[in-house]
């Protein structure tokens, strides 16, 4: 027993490396596997095609306002605002909220009527980790526009 | 689901102001990604699904939830005083179970 014991301490160093960059590895693979399983980009862009009908939005009009750094990702405030007179003839019809981050990438998803004056509306979401949040809006003359914002996640707050 | 909801509507409004409306409501937002620490099953999803807004019969503004949304769902938005009348509130959640709110608006 000790003589093995001792084999081992000797084979030492370089084994121990060794092991430790098999184990980073490891860890590396496991994390891929989570993100698997969590939203990726290509999810959330596939979530706003879904919910515009297919159609490509252009960058511009919509703005997702939320803190530079969410100290506490369970619960965090987040304001979608888009530019637009929200009349009879010239309004904002729908709009999606998507976290590329969160195990699903849909937050909320809003239907307005001119009725609301401004199109705006703020509520609280959950992050998960450090992402990006994407909102998109479909016009009422069917023209897509997206805004996207960055957000640092300190604690994430999806559970899991 | 049992506790009323909290919602912020002006009392009174000038014709064509932009009023702002405030609505919380609360509700655990169970994910369904969360597990039970002492059995190891996953919790199953109960959020709220739904939230709609209406004033005079006439849907203002209608919102579908992901669990994504925090817990204790809070809204809030805007609406442009046109005539006195009524806002109605109403949340949906997965079991089926509705609550509703409805606040007086006079205007002016």
């Amino acid at each position: 027993m000790s003589t093995t014991m001792n084999k081992s301490t000797v084979i030492g160093r370089r084994q121990v490396l060794k092991g430790a960059g098999l184990g980073a590895l490891a860890v590396v693979g496991t994390g891929l596997t989570t993100s698997e399983a969590a939203a990726t980009p290509e999810k959330a862009a596939k979530a706003i095609s879904k919910f515009t009908g297919g159609k490509k939005a252009t960058a511009g009009k919509v703005t997702v306002k939320l803190p530079e750094i969410a100290e506490n990702g369970r619960t965090v405030p987040v304001t979608v605002s888009v530019d637009s007179p929200m009349t009879d003839a010239d309004h904002v019809k729908s709009v999606i909220l998507v976290a590329e981050g969160n195990p699903s990438p849909e937050v909320v998803s809003f239907t307005m009527a001119p009725g609301l004056g401004k199109a705006e509306v703020s509520t609280r979401m959950r992050l998960g980790k450090t992402q990006n949040v994407v909102a998109a809006a479909v016009m009422s003359d069917g023209s897509v526009y997206s805004g996207t914002k960055q957000v640092k996640v300190t604690i994430g707050g999806c559970g899991g | 689901m049992a506790k009323k909801p909290r919602v912020k509507v002006p009392k009174s409004a000038k014709k064509g102001e932009q009023i702002q409306i405030k609505t919380l409501i609360s509700h655990k937002m169970e994910t369904g990604t969360r597990k039970n620490k002492k059995t190891g099953k996953l919790i199953p999803r109960m959020i709220i699904n739904t939230f709609s807004c209406s004033f005079n019969g006439k849907e203002l503004l209608k919102a579908t939830l992901h669990p994504s949304v925090a817990a204790n769902p809070y809204f809030a938005f805007y609406a442009k005083a046109t005539e006195s009348g009524t806002f109605d509130f109403v949340w949906t959640d997965d079991a089926g179970k509705t609550v509703s709110a409805s606040s007086k608006m006079t205007v002016a």
